[in-house]
């Protein structure tokens, strides 16, 4: 199981840099998002993987019979930060479209420079 | 207890001034005075304490204990000293500043300035903490910054300001590290105890790096060659700021600290080399230039920079005579130098120029003014009987045996120079100005000032005379009782008085007289020589460097952020695979020997689903609603695997989130376009798609290595499993862990998220107004939009869920604190039911449902949250600490509700619960009243288009104009 999430874990990182990468916002967006799985799994594994041993404390079991409660106690912090942050990557995407006409994620060259002779 | 309140009464009454402007500019200025009155009632009521029991009162509360950050403030005799001169002068000020601005300017903020700046002067004085002290240091730089740069309109203002700022804050820099080093071999942030610790700190390997940091601050600060050019761009402030910054205070903290550290600092080697001579240079350098300035300020900062010299060579001459005549000067000089600089002020506030060469006569038309001047000036040049003369009789006496690299001349001649320059220039400041015909040409008709102006520096002459006249009265036993808190010890035998017979020191002074004299007669002469010296012009070298500085740092960013996003990414991503890479090569990649969990054929077959999807993504990414669906289902299927590997919590919070990620990007995808086109060239995409590889190998390969690996160390997730019933009350140990043992995290997450949710509403309602909202209007959809546009159906299946909806959040609300859920997962699920009415029934009518606010939920739920906190606190115990017990409700009609679980824990959560509802909500809503615009559609009123009991055809609103 081990290879199979650390596999998912390449792949979710690799496609997350090459979307990244990408000129449009929405695909910057996307790429976030799958940079942000990778890296709650990446999260989640470092407590080593344990299957069927939630951490709902019950009497009579020892506390090696648990799953490590700390590593999702961290992953939940960084999926609702990560939920507010791609919020506001597409909300700043779509004011970003209609102020300047495009979705493209760089500044043209020839604005920036009027904007630089300006100052 | 009162001790804090010295300092922050006018911390916290600078806000005063700035209200009361509003009820005139007496009122303003009278709030400030009482404020600054009543903080040196409160000083003085400690100087019995210091004067006849000799104690130190103390106070010390706990702040930051772990760093050593305490409110730890002492009154000893140094403090007391450099408080009442800076809250009396600052008192004088005060009064003197209402006389003197113009009614142009803004009152309100200058005394409020001034005060906050006076707070943190009296601040550095009385700390007993060094990093306390390093903060008001610091404040004292920026407070300083608004004064000098008051006249912001004035270009020599702002670059004054600037300079000042740039100097003291980078010599503040240095100091901190001097004093954080200071603290870490004395071991102790408490400046009374680091001043016991002398041979520990002298014989530190560190003591020299402390040593030279530490001066770095001081004689930035006391304007020290050669770091003295900032003071006199710092004359285009106000006078009274000059006249209080640059007399009394500001300059006077490098001189404080220089003082306060000298017990464990001082030595006859570097010490004396390091301060003495610099001391010696500045107060030669200064005096010398002082003669050559016309400008009447820029003169009285030249003397002020000489005289700051003075000082600091007699603390660098570590005798305790030395250390009380530099004790002694600091008084006389604090009382000649503001009378002398409120006199430039009345000078240029009734004759319109400060310019030496404007001027002459004045005496006739300004008696008293003429008086002040006399009496003061007298005193800087070291005149008999004023106290100036004494002060500097004993440092002349000082100076005439101290040896210099083995000679016995070279200090005493130098000095005597220096003094012969000093009553050259101060001649040239009463006889240029006063003295002389009356002309005609004054910008202004001079004449005696209104009494506001001319009483303040008076109070401070009766000072200058009757120190001068009874110095065994007025000031003996205070120079001795702050001297030997200057030692630590018990102070020298020392009697001030006018004559003490026919020492070396009356010779020097003869010399100076005769010499100064002599001088001032051939001032204009020599000034045609000095005019034709080279000299160097610190603000020509200060804006090269500063240039130079900003330059390079363009040069850097420019070439690295050129504006394109892609290639920052890129570079950045880049280097941190070029990093991690460095590090990873070292490490040996095999496996490691933990156990394997079994694969089973649901995971391969999730696996597949997961990692095609993700495939399909990449692919497609440019049909961004078909790549969203694929994305969707990688969200689904991790949202299982959490469940597969225990982290039930987990998935439930990865479900919902992704519900709502899902339908924001959807609500995005209105409004962006559907489709893009390829754009970019083939080689930069294989170029991304290699980087993407290389890190996709990393990540997979770091994780594969880690999690064959057991852990390196005691993981502490036993800590968590043990306490989490007993000190937490709940079964839910990742829940647990969110609301109590880390519960402030939490805290600062909801924060965010709320900060997060009004982001979005303002970056959205901009899109609203102005000129946006043209564009947003003329926007034309990109594909047809469907006719219905709030189908029947959806209308009555969402209307009949919300209260279940509602319902089930509430059940995952209350079992979250033993079994998963919790506030976050309610939340979410109630949202996706809320947005969902305004799927259905369009945003017009839902809003019109919804009686409050969602701005208001966000910040009731951050206070519900630290509120929680707080009530812990107000038990005794730190902030979020939990608290639960069990409640035996009584029986009703005979049920028995058993026993409930009361944790304090809800609460908290019920605040998580209500921000994140705010959060989400605010942004979805505001999203679709940005819909309505961009459609122009009208606002609906009624749930559906068309009501089923009237049996109208529905309407097609979707048209556009």
């Amino acid at each position: 199981m081990e290879l199979l999430l650390s596999s998912a874990i390449g792949v979710f990182s690799a496609a997350g840099v090459y979307l990244v990468l990408r000129p449009r916002t929405f695909s910057v967006v996307m790429g976030l998002s799958f940079l942000t799985y990778a890296i709650n799994f990446f999260l989640v594994s470092a407590g080593r993987l344990s299957v069927n041993m939630p951490d709902i404390l019950s009497k009579g079991k020892e506390l090696s019979e648990y799953a490590d409660p700390v590593p999702p106690a961290l992953v939940l912090t960084s999926i609702v930060i990560s939920f507010g942050m791609t919020a506001i990557m597409v909300v700043m995407g779509v004011r970003g479209y209609f102020e300047n006409d495009s979705d493209h994620v760089n500044i043209s060259l020839t604005e920036e420079m009027i904007a630089r002779s300006r100052e | 207890m009162n001790i804090a309140l010295i300092v922050l009464l006018p911390l916290l009454g600078s806000i005063l001034p700035a209200l009361m402007i509003r009820s005139g500019r007496n009122a303003c200025m009278a709030s400030a005075a009482v404020v600054n009155f009543l903080a040196l009632a409160l000083l003085l009521t400690h100087s019995p304490a210091v004067f006849f029991f000799k104690t130190t009162p103390k106070i010390s509360w706990p702040w930051l204990d772990s760093i050593g950050l305490n409110i730890e403030f002492w009154v000893d005799g140094l403090g007391l000293m450099f408080a009442t001169m800076i809250l009396g002068i600052g008192l004088l000020i005060l009064i003197y500043a209402r006389s003197y601005l113009s009614a142009a300017d803004p009152m309100g903020n200058f005394y409020c300035y001034l005060l906050i700046f006076q707070a943190a002067m009296v601040g550095i004085v009385l700390s007993d903490n060094v990093i306390l002290l390093m903060m008001f240091w610091e404040l004292t730089s920026l407070s300083s910054f608004l004064l000098i740069g008051f006249w912001s309109h004035l270009p020599a203002g702002r670059q004054g300001a600037r300079m000042a700022l740039a100097v003291t804050g980078g010599g503040g820099l240095a100091l901190l590290a001097g004093v954080l080093l200071l603290a870490n071999v004395a071991d102790t942030y408490r400046i009374s105890e680091i001043l016991t610790r002398r041979d520990l700190i002298q014989n530190s390997e560190w003591f020299p790096t402390i040593l030279v940091l530490i001066l770095l601050g001081c004689f930035t600060k006391s304007a020290q060659f050669p770091f003295h050019f900032w003071l006199p761009r710092a004359m285009a402030a106000p006078t009274p700021v000059s006249a209080y910054l640059h007399s009394a205070t500001m300059v006077k903290a490098g001189i404080f600290l220089l003082a306060r550290l000298w017990p464990v600092l001082h030595n006859d080697g570097m010490w004396f080399y390091c301060v003495a001579s610099i001391g010696l240079v500045t107060m030669l350098i200064g005096a010398i230039i002082a003669l050559f300035q016309d400008d009447l300020k820029g003169l009285l900062a030249y003397s002020t920079i000489s005289h700051l010299g003075l000082i600091t060579m007699l603390l660098g001459f570590a005798t305790p005579v030395a250390v009380a005549a530099a004790v002694f000067h600091i008084i006389n000089h604090a009382t000649f130098k503001a009378a002398l600089f409120m006199n430039a002020g009345i000078v240029d506030h009734e004759a319109g120029t400060r310019d030496l060469k404007r001027l002459g006569g004045l005496m006739w038309l300004m008696p008293v003014t003429a008086i002040i001047a006399l009496i003061a000036t007298f005193s800087m040049a070291g005149l008999p009987p004023f106290n100036g003369y004494l002060s500097k009789e004993m440092m002349l006496e000082e100076a005439s045996h101290t040896k210099w690299m083995g000679s016995k001349q070279i200090i005493p001649t130098l000095v005597t120079i220096a003094a012969v320059f000093s009553v050259a220039y101060s001649f040239r400041y009463f006889f240029g100005v006063f003295a002389g015909r009356v002309r005609h040409d004054y910008p202004h008709h001079p004449h005696d000032s209104p009494a506001g102006l001319w009483w303040p520096p008076t109070l401070l002459i009766i000072l200058v005379i009757a120190i001068g006249l009874r110095p065994d009265i007025m000031a003996e036993s205070l120079v001795k009782i702050v001297t030997a808190s200057v030692i630590q010890d018990a102070a020298p035998d020392i009697h001030l008085k006018l004559w003490h017979g026919w020492t070396p020191a009356v010779t020097m002074s003869g010399i100076a007289v005769g010499g100064g004299l002599i001088l001032w007669l051939l001032a204009s002469w020599l000034r045609t020589i000095w005019d034709k010296l080279p000299r160097p012009d610190a603000k020509v070298i200060f804006d090269a460097v500063v240039h130079g500085l900003t330059r390079g740092c363009q040069l850097i960013s420019d070439s690295l952020h050129n504006g394109s996003q892609q290639r920052y990414l890129f570079l950045i991503i880049a280097s941190v695979i070029a990093f991690a890479g460095w590090n990873f090569a070292s490490y040996p990649w095999a496996h490691g020997d933990r156990p394997l969990q079994p694969i089973t054929t649901p995971l391969v077959v999730g696996w597949i689903l997961v990692v095609g999807s993700t495939l399909l993504v990449v692919i497609n990414y440019r049909n961004r609603l078909y790549a969203l669906i694929a994305l969707g289902v990688v969200g689904l299927f991790s949202s299982l695997g959490f469940v597969y590997v225990s982290g039930i919590d987990l998935a439930l919070t990865q479900i919902s989130v992704e519900v709502v990620t899902i339908i924001l990007m959807l609500l995005t995808l209105f409004f962006l376009p559907k489709y893009s086109q390829p754009e970019s060239m083939s080689w930069v995409r294989w170029r991304d798609a290699g980087l993407a590889i290389v890190a996709g190998l990393g990540m997979g390969g770091m994780s594969w290595l880690m999690m064959t690996r057991p852990w390196s160390m005691e993981s502490i997730q036993s800590y968590f499993l043990a306490n989490a019933k007993s000190g937490g009350g709940g079964t839910n140990v990742v829940n647990v862990i969110l609301v109590d043992f880390r519960g402030f995290d939490t805290f600062g997450e909801i924060t965010v998220l709320g900060c997060a949710g009004l982001a979005i509403f303002a970056i959205l309602e901009g899109l609203a107004r102005g000129k946006l909202r043209q564009r947003l209007q003329d926007w034309e959809p990109d594909v047809a939009r469907t006719a219905d546009r709030h189908p029947i159906l959806m209308v009555v299946v969402t209307r009949v869920m919300l209260p279940m909806a509602i319902l089930v959040g509430m059940f995952i609300f209350f079992r979250g604190h033993n079994l998963p859920g919790g506030g976050f997962i309610a939340a979410l699920v109630v949202s996706v039911a809320l947005i969902m009415q305004y799927m259905a029934s369009g945003f017009g009518w839902t809003a019109n449902q919804v009686r409050f606010k969602y701005h208001g939920l966000i910040g009731g739920g951050v206070l519900i949250a630290a509120a929680t906190g707080i009530g812990a606190m107000v038990a005794d115990r730190p902030f979020l600490t939990s608290w639960h017990d069990h409640w035996h409700p009584p029986k009703f009609w005979e049920i028995d509700f058993g026993d409930i679980e009361v944790a304090s824990a809800m609460a908290f959560d019920l605040g998580v619960f209500l921000t994140v509802i705010g959060a989400v909500m605010l942004a979805l809503a505001q999203y679709s009243k940005l819909g309505i615009i961009a459609v122009d559609a009208e606002v609906n009123a009624s749930p559906m288009d068309c009501d089923p009991l009237n049996n109208q055809p529905p309407v097609n609103r979707n048209h556009k104009h």
